[in-house]
């Protein structure tokens, strides 16, 4: 198991799998309802002109969110074999 | 689908059978509005849920044997566990939470095919409800494209639902659709999962309670038992039962032991979903050549959100948009103008000279033309709008703008309203309501206004034209002073909205979770719509007032006569309008307007651009007897306008601090009544109205003072 990073801090194209993943909060409840759960494969495609928010692709579709809640969640690294 | 009228008609009124209602729901950018058209046409009611201002949006459509068929668009959501007033009506009108909706009998789902996993977790909330259900699988073609082979026979089996393969975009899959809607007998879903077992126990009390204390049927009970567990019932809105008191103690008991125990019940229950919906899809979708280079979506993203490329296109598309308004709107408003002046001779000539001749020409149809003169530039900004959401640009807009709105602790979503805001700030306030955390709602509401709207346009043309000659100024002076009100109204709002954030609304920084829908070519159809929607509103709701008030100024402005024997007084001073002006003046004198100004400053309460109509009537009623008076000639009225003293009133001066007076008063009615509407009370537009015509009136105040002391 390589180690964890935050989605935040991710390499630009890098796949990964989501690991940790905050239990409480609004946006974590929301951000679970559109697909972000334990397991689930996730890219950084893009930050944002300004450095936030980024866009991650996460099950076939594009969804941006802050690096603020992007941080609280951690991605082991999907290294190619 | 339109069908002759001797079938539509015999079938629609009095039918003894009442027809099924219908819900038609979805995730945002899933092709819900573009399938809603193709359904109903242009057989819709655009109203509001009583209470709360999201957009009600009731249709009909015939099925293939003439039977009109009832179907509420319901607001886009990704889940039932609402986050804002929108998603809260959705939930509600399913649940049958709202008196004023009943609850729809059987519910159109739509979801786009290339997403399912994503779209398919509302649908599954959906199921719970125990309602017939149709699930429209739409965006085929695009999902076919993509490598995707969904088997519709396959999940139709795995449901036990009626599942619609669909085009909506091209009108494919409509008719089928129609007529799944019209059978008479639709199956329930024998879709089942399990509940977790770590929140079982919670659901089966939570449902109890909600049958007993709150009277709720079985199913429903339980749906909303499961809502509440992800739910927490935080976003509740005017016209929603509240739940009763035992079902929240008994959800607070459950909460406070499985956050002590740890237990991640939200989570647990988005997981068993997730995990139902996974098996399903498993079954049902083959990615056998899944396209996985990048995508042409990629590409084009790879320009409109490039730290370069990015702000280039994204100012490139305002431009255009306010260019177009500039030049493109002032061919039509030309066409107005001379109609209207046709229309002003016409009646002219057919009525003799007096009070009813002057009541028609000035008041009435001079009132008609201060309406429709800004339909132009209201239907331009909302093609503009309506082509950026519907081609996916407008999330990338928001995308880029986030970090700036961030800021002023807002977020990019309060970029669409404070943009819309440009054409008028009833739509742009309309639009705050997408944003989901309620206090950032309100401070995008209360600045909102400070954008320069459409209806400042006029007075600030006038205005430039009194200020600089045109022969002799260059054309780049007068677009950099316009500019220059814009970027004021933009910086007053941005100061403003990051001025409350750190004191009166104080909270915390609010989210960015945001979809960026695939790019798409604009359906026009819809596009259209959303144009003839918008401006219909605007006539009704703000024509009707700038009308009636054109007709009261007019009487105003000339009633009471002066009395016989009293040559020498000013009929305009005489009059109510006038005396009112009067009152004024000690207020604004400082700021280098006098009572006549007043007069116009105080009919802008019932919409800016009455300002000029209203400078139109005063300097018409004060040269009586001089007919030629009209708009055309404003201007030069205004530029001729002496004060008592023989000195020049539109000093360039004044002019500039009249402008910046508009930039930042609150001086629209229309404004404060959808704001008292969105607010549901009258404390936060009166607290605009003070706020905003209050910093107007130092900002002027220092302004002329300054300018005077520097010897303008």
């Amino acid at each position: 198991m390589s180690a964890l990073v935050k989605l935040s801090e991710l390499a630009i194209n890098q796949p990964a799998t989501i690991r940790e993943f905050p239990k409480t909060g609004v946006a974590f409840t929301r951000l679970k309802e559109m697909g972000l759960l334990i397991g689930t494969p996730v890219k950084l495609v893009r930050i944002a002109p300004m450095g936030d928010p980024i866009e991650i692709k996460v099950r076939g579709y594009s969804l941006t969110l802050r690096k603020s809640e992007a941080a609280d969640i951690l991605v082991e690294p999907v290294t190619a074999s | 689908m339109a069908l002759p009228s001797h079938i539509t008609k015999a079938a629609t009124p009095g039918t003894p059978s009442r027809q099924p209602v219908y819900a038609l729901v979805g995730n945002p950018n899933c092709g819900k509005s573009t399938l809603f058209n193709a359904l109903t046409g242009l057989k819709q009611k655009v109203g509001n849920y009583p209470g709360v201002t999201v957009e009600r949006k009731i249709g009909t459509a015939y099925t293939q044997h003439g039977h009109p068929l009832t179907i509420i668009d319901l607001p886009g959501t990704y889940s039932l566990a609402a986050r804002s007033p929108d998603e809260a009506v959705t939930r509600d009108v399913l649940l049958g939470r709202r008196a004023d909706t009943a609850m729809p009998d059987r519910i159109v789902c739509i979801v786009d095919a290339t997403n399912l996993e994503r779209n398919l977790y509302l649908v599954h909330q959906i199921l719970d409800l125990g309602r017939p259900v149709i699930l429209v699988l739409n965006m085929m073609d695009l999902a076919r494209a993509a490598g995707l082979d969904i088997r519709v026979a396959r999940l139709e089996k795995e449901l036990g639902i009626p599942v619609i393969s669909c085009e909506a975009a091209k009108g494919k899959g409509v008719i089928d659709l129609k007529l799944a809607m019209s059978r008479p007998d639709l199956p329930l879903s024998r879709h089942a999962w399990a509940v977790p077992t770590a929140i079982a126990s919670a659901v089966a009390e939570l449902q109890a309670s909600l049958q007993d204390s709150d009277k709720k049927p079985p199913l429903i009970a339980r749906a909303e038992a499961l809502l509440l567990l992800t739910d927490q019932d935080s976003v509740r809105v005017a016209g929603s039962n509240p739940l009763s008191k035992r079902t929240q103690e008994i959800l607070h008991t459950w909460e406070q032991r499985w956050e002590t125990e740890g237990t991640d019940w939200a989570g647990a229950l988005v997981n068993a979903r997730y995990d139902a919906i996974g098996e399903l899809t498993a079954e049902v979708v083959r990615t056998g050549n899944l396209n996985t280079g990048p995508s042409i979506n990629d590409r084009i993203d790879g320009f409109a959100t490039h730290p370069v490329w990015g702000w280039i296109i994204l100012g490139s598309i305002m431009s255009a948009m306010f260019l177009s308004i500039f030049t493109l709107a002032g061919i039509p408003m030309g066409w107005i103008e001379s109609l209207m002046a046709l229309l002003s001779e016409g009646v002219g000539n057919l009525i003799p000279p007096g009070e009813l001749h002057n009541l028609l020409i000035d008041g009435g149809l001079a009132g008609i033309e201060g309406v429709i003169i800004f339909l132009p530039q209201i239907l331009i900004l909302f093609l503009f709008i309506g082509l950026l959401e519907s081609t996916g640009y407008m999330a990338r807009a928001a995308f880029i703008m986030d970090r700036l709105m961030s800021k002023v602790g807002l977020n990019g979503r309060s970029f669409i309203p404070l943009l819309g805001s440009y054409a008028c700030a009833i739509p742009g306030i309309m639009a705050a309501r997408t944003i989901e955390q309620p206090k950032d709602r309100l401070v995008t509401i209360l600045v909102a206004p400070f954008m320069s709207c459409s209806a400042r346009l006029p007075v600030y043309l006038l205005l430039i034209a009194a200020l600089v000659p045109t022969s002799e100024v260059p054309v780049a002076t007068k677009v950099g002073l316009m500019l220059l009100m814009y970027a004021l109204g933009t910086f007053g709002a941005f100061g403003f909205a990051w001025l409350f954030k750190k004191t009166l609304l104080r909270s915390a920084p609010p989210l960015m979770i945001m979809e960026l829908p695939p790019y798409r070519l604009p359906r026009m159809r819809d596009v259209f719509m959303q144009m003839a929607e918008r401006a219909g509103l605007f006539v009704k709701r703000a024509g009707t007032i700038i009308f009636a008030l054109s007709i009261v100024l007019w009487f105003l402005a000339n009633y009471p006569k002066v009395p016989a024997g009293q040559p020498d007084t000013d009929p305009l001073a005489y009059s109510l309008a006038g005396r009112a002006g009067h009152a004024l003046e000690p207020m604004i004198a400082p700021l280098g307007f006098d009572w006549r100004i007043g007069i116009g400053l105080v009919q802008s309460f019932a919409a800016r651009e009455v300002f000029n109509s209203s400078m139109s009537v005063i300097f018409a009623v004060e040269q009586s007897g001089d007919e030629n008076a009209d708009t055309g000639h404003l201007r030069d009225a205004i530029r001729a306008a002496k004060r008592p003293d023989g000195t020049v009133l539109f000093t360039p001066l004044v002019c500039l601090n009249l402008m910046v007076f508009y930039v930042f008063a609150m001086q629209c009615i229309s404004t404060l009544a959808v704001v008292k509407r969105e607010t549901n009370s009258w404390k936060w537009p009166l607290f605009q109205l003070g706020y905003m015509t209050g910093f107007a009136w130092l900002l002027c105040l220092a302004v002329y003072q300054i300018g005077r002391a520097l010897g303008f």
